[in-house]
């Protein structure tokens, strides 16, 4: 999505095996960023707030969440920006220290992100364990079920480690982790030639449409965010980074494109408003409707994807890479919770579970309700701050000297 | 801040209007008007009134379709109770088919016979729950809803689906969207009618008329909110056929 090409040196490589075709398109692999592309830290951060709110159950702030306003939600900006930082990073790795090198730094990040998932699973079931035991209502003596599976704590806890269990909201991890332990191949076909790489992820996208593919879920079901359909978004947001962007500029700049993806973004405005007033919904054509609905979440459906880049081309448009309020001081939460954004994912995750918790046990109001979403939000953004000024005290430190490895943390995207 | 206004509003306006308003009934439990009607109709249920009935009602659900303790006083009797009302002159029966921690694949195979069985007009058929909180597969889940939808529609009765309660304090731990929405799915391709018993108690919660926040509370909170489910669910059947409910008053004359 964004230029950050325009930046970036762009350096051929020597010409990849196809050399014959030679209008194979040109590999651009960027040299390490010199000032970091600020609109990625930024949006993924604003990302990663919300999908705390989107964690926290229904209150005021949720209606400042992108996904009441059209199709996609945080989690497409996040996958997005993950995969076009994890291309930036550990495709310079992969060209200046080779693929073995590359691929274990791929690896280290996914068993940080796995770390990351069981720690949070098993705050998750503290929490839950208490809230079902000590809730004695009788119109919900069903809801308490929930404990059910913990009958069986044996098979229950090995298919959680497995990542075929997972609670409510603790999904996005274990397709991080899925995107990334693939991640190198996808690199090496990336380098090689982009489009092929895409094309073969857009192939993936739709053989899973077609033959259904999914990875089995516990105790029935499959994964909630279906790896063979979101790595298009992944290998896309890659793409991107590794010279499409700059490829597809000119048309992304285009007036027709740009009012194509307004027209769209307007539709999917409209199409959620009826959900929300179902007075609109006599306005909605039967026919749309039965073609349209269900938007699948699960398998990425394609109105969520279109709805996802309508959205990137008019903030690419209408975000310059030198707004000067990229520097400015109301900004920089967002941008430094952007430039942590494994570490604030699961303080988010977690800070959600203790929000819900004070809500569950200390009655809510709105207010309080909205108290807890603007704590979460300054503790997040605290927290950025704190690993920001440790990195930066760690820096001095010097003759660790591994810029690379500092620059993971870009890379990460932590979901 | 300001829905907390809205909701004091809401309250002062209601105990205004609810001091003629009977006794066992609740303040106010008011319900947006879309909430309570629906596109799709029910025929069968419309021509039993006309032809001044008897109009007899199964109510197939899970758990929350009763109170344990307090039977009685659980949203199928307040329905009986509150149509008879409304449609004085017509008997009334309503019964109820509990399907304790079943899903609706479960419950699907028997719908038929039952039907067979007990010859309702009309089928509340509350599902749902037991499926989210096990996570059955999303798509399982819809074509079990769309057997059982036309199953009981093949046995000679009209359907409502009723969706599941909503629960604060588990709402975070069990996520219901997917099932609501494939509810809604099979509802509209099957033009029957979906009684959103989750909006109406989001809204509830959300103007304060309960505390569904609450852990502990007796029965006495299950028994005003099914209380209000009742009346709430007979409005939407009597709108939803279209019967004027002034109409077949016999006793007028």
């Amino acid at each position: 999505m964004p230029p950050v090409i325009d930046q970036v040196v762009g350096v051929r490589t020597k010409a990849s095996p196809a050399s014959v075709k030679r209008d194979a398109p040109v590999v651009m692999i960027p040299t390490p960023p010199r000032e970091r592309e600020l609109r990625l830290d930024l949006l993924r951060g604003f990302a990663l707030w919300l999908i705390f709110i989107d964690h926290l159950p229904q209150n005021l702030l949720t209606w400042l969440t992108i996904r009441n306003y059209g199709f996609s939600d945080a989690t497409e900006i996040f996958i997005f920006i993950s995969g076009y930082t994890a291309a930036l990073v550990y495709g310079r790795a992969m060209r200046e220290r080779g693929f073995i090198v590359a691929t274990a730094r791929i690896l280290r990040r996914v068993w940080q992100i796995y770390v990351a998932h069981i720690v949070l699973f098993t705050i998750f079931l503290a929490e839950i364990s208490y809230v079902a035991s000590s809730s004695e209502n009788p119109l919900y003596t069903e809801e308490m079920g929930i404990l059910d599976f913990l009958k069986q704590p044996d098979v229950t806890i090995v298919q959680a480690l497995l990542l075929k269990f997972r609670p409510v909201n603790m999904d996005v991890l274990p397709l991080y982790v899925a995107l990334m332990l693939f991640f190198p191949l996808v690199l090496l076909v990336l380098q090689r030639s982009a489009g092929l790489a895409l094309a073969l992820s857009a192939g993936l996208y739709g053989l899973t449409w077609s033959f259904g593919l999914a990875l089995p879920a516990y105790p029935n079901g499959v994964w909630f965010f279906n790896p063979f359909a979101w790595q298009l978004l992944f290998v896309f947001g890659a793409w991107c980074a590794l010279g499409g962007a700059k490829r597809m500029s000119r048309i992304l700049s285009s007036p027709a494109t740009l009012s194509i993806c307004a027209a769209y973004l307007l539709f999917a405005f409209y199409t959620t408003l009826t959900w929300h007033v179902p007075q609109l919904n006599h306005f909605m054509p039967h026919i749309a409707e039965q073609w349209m609905y269900p938007i699948d979440k699960t398998n990425l459906d394609v109105l969520r994807f279109m709805h996802f880049l309508a959205l990137a081309v008019l903030t690419v448009r209408f975000l310059p890479k030198h707004w000067p309020g990229l520097a400015s001081r109301w900004l920089r939460p967002l941008i430094l919770c952007g430039q942590h954004s494994l570490q604030i994912f699961c303080i988010g995750v977690f800070l959600a579970f203790a929000g819900q918790f004070i809500l569950a046990e200390y009655s809510g109001g709105a207010l309080v309700h909205f108290l807890i979403s603007v704590c979460g939000i300054l503790i997040m953004c605290a927290a950025a701050w704190v690993f920001s000024w440790y990195k930066g005290v760690a820096g001095k430190g010097g003759s660790r000297a591994k810029s690379a490895d500092g620059d993971a943390d870009l890379a990460g995207g932590g979901a | 801040m300001r829905t907390g206004l809205a909701s004091a509003l809401i309250v002062l306006a209601a105990s205004s209007a609810g001091v003629s308003g009977c006794a066992d009934q609740p303040k106010s439990c008011d319900v947006p008007a879309y909430l309570l009607t629906s596109d799709s109709t029910l025929s069968r249920v419309a021509s039993v009134v006309k032809a001044g009935g008897p109009l007899n009602i199964l109510v197939v659900g899970s758990r929350s379709s009763t109170i344990s303790g307090a039977e009685g006083e659980a949203y199928p009797v307040k329905l009986q109770a509150a149509l008879r009302e409304k449609l004085p002159g017509i008997p009334v029966n309503v019964s109820v088919e509990l399907t304790p921690r079943k899903t609706a694949g479960d419950v699907t195979p028997g719908l038929g016979k039952l039907v067979a069985a007990r010859q309702p007009t009309l089928v509340v058929w509350q599902t749902g729950i037991v499926d989210a909180i096990r996570s059955v597969d999303i798509d399982g889940f819809r074509e079990a809803l769309d057997e059982g939808v036309t199953a009981l529609r093949n046995a000679g009765a009209d359907v409502v689906l009723m969706n599941m309660q909503y629960s604060p304090r588990t709402e975070t731990m069990v996520s219901m969207n997917a099932y609501i929405d494939n509810m809604r799915l099979v509802a509209q391709q099957r033009d029957v009618p979906v009684f959103d018993r989750f909006a109406i108690m989001t809204r509830w919660n959300e103007r304060g008329e309960f505390d569904l926040f609450s852990p502990v509370h007796g029965a006495s909170l299950a028994k005003r909110v099914h209380s209000c489910l009742g009346r709430a669910l007979s409005t939407f059947l009597i709108n939803t056929a279209r019967i004027n409910s002034a109409e077949p008053e016999a006793r007028r004359q």
